[in-house]
Order: C-alpha cells, then sequence, then structure tokens
C-alpha cells in the first residue's frame, strides 16, 4: 500500500496544476483532484504496472471532470474573469505581447474538449498519441480539437477584448 | 533557393508548434514558413499560446499539497460509507422497534403522526450520546439559531428556555423531515441528563394542541401541534416528569 501511495503521490502536483487549469478555481479544482485520487486509490488493484500510471491519473481525472459538468449541465464552468478570483500567481509577466490573464480569461471560453486538448497538449505536454489514450478518442479527433481550440484561443487573443463571461457558480 | 516540395499539413504545424516533429523535418517546416508569413505568424501563436499556460500554472507544482490530498484519509472519506451504513442500520432498528411498540400501544392516531414521532425519537437516540458535536449551533448563539431555523423551516421557530423546569439549552441542529427542514433543540440538566425538542412544519392535515405520549424502553415521547408547527418532546424521563417539561415548553411558546 505504501508504494502504492508513494507512486500516485509524485502525480499529485501536475494533477494538480491541470486542475486548477481546467476548473479555474482552487478550491473546485482540489475537490477535482481529491474525487480523482479517491477513485485512484480505490481502483488501483485495476491498474497494469507495465502502462503509464500518469496516463492512468489523467484518464481518471478526465472522467471525473466530464462526469461533473454533465451533472451540473445548467451551469457550465466557466472561468471567472475577476483579478482576485485568479486563485494562480502570475508568474512575471510576458513581454511579448500576449497578455497571460488574457489566456486565462480565453481558455473559459472553448469548450470543454478543445480545453482538456490544449492543455493536456500544452501544459502537460502529453503526445498526441497519449492524449488520444486518456481521453479515449482517436488521434484524428485529438488533432482536429487541437487545431480548432487553439485558433479559437488565438482569435479571441487577437480580437483584444474577451467575450464577457459570467461566474456561474 | 525553391520552396521544399512537400506539402506540409495542418498537423504538421500542430506538431511545430509543440516541437515534435523530428530534426529533419523540423527544418523542413521551418523553410516553409519563412515563405507563409501567414502561418508563420500563426504557429508562433500558437508556441507563445503553450508559453503562456506554462506561466499561469507552473506556480501550482511548487504550491505545498494540501494534507487531505496527500494520501486517503481514512476518517473523511473512506470512513464515511461505514459510518452511513451504521447510521442507517441504526435507525431502521430504533424505528422498527419504536414503530412496532407503537403500533401495539395504540397510542398513535395516523401513519403521519407515527412518522414525526419515530423522527423525533430517533433523533434524539441518534443525537443526546454526541459527546464532540451535540448540536450544530450552540446555545451561545441562540438568536442566530432561531433566525436561522425560522428560515430554513419557513416559519417562526422560537427556542423555549426551560431554566426553570431545570433544563438549560446545549443549542440546535437541522435536521431531515418527511415535510422537508425539521430542527432538534436540546437541553441538559446539571447532572447531564438530556431532552430533546423536535419541531417541523405541520403538513396542515390537523390543528390540534392536546398532548399526545408515546414510549420506548427508556425514551418518553410528548408531541403536540400548536399553529404551522409539530412539536416533540424527548427524553429518558418517567411520563409525569416529562409531562412537566413539555407543559413548561407549550407555556414558553404560548405566553
Amino acid at each position: 500500500m505504501e508504494k502504492t501511495d508513494h507512486l500516485i503521490e509524485e502525480h499529485i502536483p501536475r494533477l494538480r496544476r491541470y486542475a486548477r487549469a481546467l476548473a479555474g478555481d482552487r478550491a473546485r479544482a482540489d475537490d477535482l483532484v481529491q474525487d480523482t485520487l479517491e477513485r485512484a486509490w480505490g481502483k488501483f488493484h485495476l491498474w497494469r504496472s507495465d502502462s503509464d500510471l500518469r496516463a492512468w491519473l489523467f484518464s481518471i481525472m478526465h472522467n471525473v471532470y466530464v462526469n461533473g459538468v454533465r451533472k451540473s449541465s445548467s451551469s457550465p464552468m466557466l472561468l471567472p474573469l475577476e483579478d482576485d478570483a485568479l486563485d494562480v500567481p502570475v508568474r512575471a509577466a510576458q513581454e511579448d505581447g500576449l497578455q497571460v490573464r488574457d489566456v486565462h480569461a480565453a481558455l473559459g471560453c472553448l469548450s470543454q474538449e478543445q480545453r482538456e486538448i490544449l492543455l493536456l497538449v500544452g501544459l502537460e505536454e502529453m503526445s498526441y498519441e497519449e492524449v488520444a489514450k486518456v481521453l479515449n478518442v482517436p488521434l484524428g479527433t485529438v488533432m482536429s480539437r487541437l487545431s480548432r481550440g487553439r485558433e479559437r484561443l488565438r482569435q479571441i487573443m487577437a480580437g483584444g477584448a474577451v467575450p464577457a463571461l459570467r461566474v456561474v457558480k | 533557393m525553391s520552396e521544399p516540395m512537400q506539402i506540409v499539413n495542418e498537423n504538421e504545424l500542430q506538431a511545430y508548434a509543440d516541437g515534435r516533429l523530428d530534426e529533419k523535418r523540423r527544418a523542413e517546416v521551418a523553410a516553409w514558413l519563412a515563405n507563409h508569413p501567414a502561418e508563420a505568424g500563426r504557429v508562433e501563436d500558437y508556441r507563445r499560446q503553450n508559453e503562456a499556460l506554462h506561466a499561469l500554472f507552473d506556480p501550482v507544482l511548487d504550491e505545498p499539497v494540501p494534507p487531505s490530498l496527500q494520501r486517503p484519509a481514512p476518517a473523511s472519506w473512506h470512513g464515511m460509507p461505514l459510518l452511513r451504513h451504521a447510521a442507517v442500520v441504526a435507525w431502521l432498528a430504533i424505528g422498527g422497534t419504536l414503530g412496532w411498540f407503537m403500533h401495539g400501544a395504540q397510542e398513535v392516531r395516523s401513519g403521519t403522526t407515527m412518522a414525526f414521532v419515530r423522527q423525533a425519537a430517533v433523533a434524539h437516540v441518534v443525537y443526546t450520546p454526541e459527546v464532540l458535536h451535540p448540536v450544530e449551533v450552540g446555545a451561545e448563539q441562540e438568536a442566530h439559531l432561531a433566525a436561522w431555523l425560522s428560515k430554513r423551516l419557513g416559519v417562526s421557530v422560537k427556542v423555549p428556555h426551560l431554566g426553570k423546569a431545570g433544563y438549560d439549552l446545549v443549542g440546535g441542529r437541522l435536521l431531515p423531515g418527511s415535510n422537508g427542514p425539521a430542527a432538534q433543540f436540546m437541553y441538559q440538566d446539571g447532572f447531564g441528563q438530556r431532552l430533546t425538542l423536535y419541531v417541523r412544519t405541520d403538513d396542515g392535515g390537523s390543528r390540534e394542541t392536546a398532548f399526545r405520549y408515546a414510549r420506548e424502553n427508556n425514551i418518553g415521547v410528548f408531541y403536540w401541534i400548536d399553529g404551522p408547527l409539530g412539536y416533540a418532546l424527548s427524553g429518558d424521563l418517567d411520563k409525569p416528569q416529562l409531562l412537566k417539561v413539555a407543559q413548561a415548553v407549550y407555556h414558553q411558546l404560548n405566553p
């Protein structure tokens, strides 16, 4: 059991990073991580030791997240726009024109499918094949969603103003 | 130099932005992009999106992991289903016994009244032995307690003072009742003997105010309906003693 704890614990910081980007705020993100870990501890016997533990954990988180979104389909998870609602300490501002905070807000304008793929590729730096496995979709779907999501994000950024976002409970 | 003959497709542009092409192909795509400034700008923006994501969210990696996430917490998570299960079993056992007794005693006039008395008695048995958390809101916040429960029950709920009968208020809690939210107030005498007053909204079927009595082993329950609310006073007391307290409650609420 201790070995299990150790193996899974190594991945917690990355699960938290992904959850924060996916869910928007700290409380909801940590709930997501906690639910994911609960499921992982409980189902660890189903994990095959020759397969990638990180992909397995992210795939659990994906399912927990999608189920949560489905349950609250009347209240889509959008990212809050208020500065003080940003629970992420922003590193030194980039000088190359891309506003980091705008990216955070613009992420909330993407569909859940696009957001997941953008984050798994761009933030988690998974290979496209890994992403397909984690999300259980064909590789071609990953590529088309990635392409559309990035282009949408780019247009939102180019448009300057991010479409008005509401904070949804 | 002419443009490379190979066609660069969209997937390769994505892979280029992610640095996932092998060296040879990377050089070819770079050469192609040099002649396609619009595409080059687009790919550069994608690369910057990745940078921005890291700038935004990498600091999370350095945050200390909250203790709740470090390992399964047996008390708060894995213990829960077991506890819940035990509570349900206790509830059924107590409720069943009480229902059977009351049926035999023919004290109970209707199904809904029986359910009311049973809920009150079960809540009494469940919460009075509680040492750490007998109530949700303590007596020191009495005004808040009354306001909160009034809001949840949808009618004005008063907290009776039973000091003259020898019982001090411990506090109260919100409970699920068959008509929606219900309330429980707990009292305690100088010896630690506890009484509970269960309050719920009446479903409108009855306006009677007569005291009724039911008893199960050591738990006696006086119950009555007063306007929009039904009351049940439960305690491990004999009938005359409990009646005295029940009358004190009634007079407190109807001065």
